[in-house]
């Protein structure tokens, strides 16, 4: 018999509750039970940081985590990030401007990595924010637009005080 | 590539944790940061029946800091917590310096110290960081308790001295004296990854400047995080001159046994060795002055 668990997992402010098995990582359960698709996978192990997102605030690889675990915690995915719908968070819309992204596929997890770190970093140098965009791989970008784009945001953000 | 099946327990207590881990035995793993465990199980290079699962266990992720200048790091304390307190910062640099190399920061704000050093992967920072610190570990079981220091805790690659039932429940860093200085550097090939040659060095000064005890303990040089005793015998009674620091790494180099990856050949990284040392005893001279 396969064991079966309930959870109750609050997601962008939403609380889901399924039964799941638990061995399903976080996520397989944010992208096909809740079909929140925004969350990317590319490798599974850790390395690419496509599936990172927000647990209790703290950026994560949701390919490590099991659903099980996250009963009771709040997570937030891309999903959340804008403030309604048709307008884009200032993170967002600074990566639009400065060109931060192509294919796209990576874009998430970098957003959901640079909303955290920018919380705790408000007036980052280029050098801190490479380092945190390093647990996250782009294929397309030469990365130099993230960059371009993250210092942008941040600058936006503190003017915006 | 998905996990096989396991059966999962999310204990509340150590005891009842003890207890699960004693009745499966080998069956079972213990859940940290799953940072490694859970890429191995996606891949199934491990199927384990059982998950003990640690992080709803009461009382497991306190730092404490001892009058002494001591640290006692709760095993599931995780790592970015470790890099941003203050006060180890204060006590025991060394740790914040090491943990800014290990993985990304998605992976330390998941990942624990007692997960990174039952894992034992010699190419890990920490287990050489605990080596140079002369560490002990507090190992619990149903049995009872024991504590194990660092320098006989890592056996071989993933191979340390947890018996099947029992769980590493506090990592205890003795204080560092008066006139310390510590430092760690590595060399790899992208940032937050594991290193090709990592060195820990922890020296100590008398009021005179001349070195009255010295440690070196390498990563990625060996199947555990490898001491190298001789090279650090040969600074104390000298002034840290940059010949003495020469002629230890240049020691330093012998002890260590590197086995070579896709990204070094042995005799890079023992080349690599000499290098980091020599840095990493010049920084530690500066800070300890
Ligand atoms: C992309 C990537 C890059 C990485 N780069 C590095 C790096 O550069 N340097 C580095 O050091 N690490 C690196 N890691 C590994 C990371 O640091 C892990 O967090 C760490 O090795 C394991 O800690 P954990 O808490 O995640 O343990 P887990 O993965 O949960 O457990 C690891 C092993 O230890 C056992 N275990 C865990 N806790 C205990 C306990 N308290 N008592 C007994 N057994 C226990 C588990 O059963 C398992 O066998 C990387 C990981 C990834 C995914
Ligand atoms: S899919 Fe999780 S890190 Fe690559
Ligand atoms: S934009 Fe294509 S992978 Fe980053």
């Amino acid at each position: 018999m396969t064991q079966r668990i309930p959870v109750a997992v609050t997601v962008n402010g939403t609380t889901h509750r399924r039964e799941v098995e638990p061995r399903l990582l976080l996520s397989d359960f944010i992208r096909h039970e809740l079909g929140l698709t925004g969350t990317h996978v590319g490798c599974e192990h850790g390395v690419c940081g496509a599936c990172t997102i927000r647990l209790d605030g703290a950026a994560v690889r949701s390919c490590l985590i099991f659903a099980v675990q996250a009963d009771g915690h709040a997570i937030s995915t891309v999903e959340g990030l804008a403030p309604e719908r048709g307008r884009l968070s200032v993170l967002q819309q600074a990566f639009q401007d400065a060109h931060g992204l192509q294919c796209g596929y990576c874009t998430p997890g970098i957003l959901m990595t640079v909303s955290a770190f920018l919380e705790d970093n408000p007036q980052p140098s280029e050098a801190e924010v490479r380092h945190a965009l390093s647990g996250n791989l782009c294929r397309c970008t030469g990365y130099q637009h993230i960059v371009d784009a993250v210092l942008l945001a941040a600058q936006r953000l503190r003017e915006a005080g | 590539m998905k996990p096989a099946p396991f059966e999962w327990h999310a204990p509340a207590s150590v005891a009842e944790a003890l207890e699960l881990k004693a009745r499966h035995g080998d069956d079972a793993r213990f859940l940290a940061g799953g940072q490694s465990l859970v890429p191995a199980m996606n891949f199934r290079v491990a199927q384990p029946a059982v998950l003990v699962d640690l992080n709803r266990v009461a009382g497991l992720d306190a730092i404490a800091h001892g009058a002494d200048g001591s640290l006692a790091i709760g095993a599931m304390t995780r790592n970015a917590r470790i890099e941003r307190d203050a006060a180890a910062a204060h006590s025991h640099p060394i740790l914040a310096e090491a943990l800014h190399e290990v993985a990304h920061p998605q992976i330390r704000n998941r990942g624990t110290l007692g997960g990174n050093l039952s894992h034992a992967d010699p190419a890990s920072e920490m287990p050489a960081v605990m080596l140079a610190l002369q560490a002990s570990f507090l190992l619990r079981s149903r049995r009872g308790e024991r504590a194990v220091e660092a320098a006989r805790f890592f056996l071989g690659p993933l191979a340390t001295a947890l018996a099947p039932d029992e769980m590493l429940a506090e990592i205890r860093i003795p204080p560092l004296p008066a006139r310390t200085g510590t430092a760690f550097l590595e060399v790899a090939r992208r940032r937050g990854d594991y290193a090709m040659m990592g060195v820990a060095a922890v020296v100590t000064l008398d009021a005179g400047g001349v070195c009255t005890a010295a440690r070196l303990a390498c990563c990625s040089a060996g199947p555990t995080p490898m001491g190298a005793p001789r090279a650090a015998a040969t600074l104390v009674g000298t002034r840290l001159t940059e010949n003495d620091m020469t002629a230890a790494a240049a020691l330093l180099r012998e002890e260590v046994d590197p086995m070579g990856s896709v990204q070094a050949s042995p005799a890079y990284q023992r080349h690599l060795a000499g290098v980091v040392a020599t840095r990493a005893l010049r920084l530690a001279r500066g800070r300890a002055a």
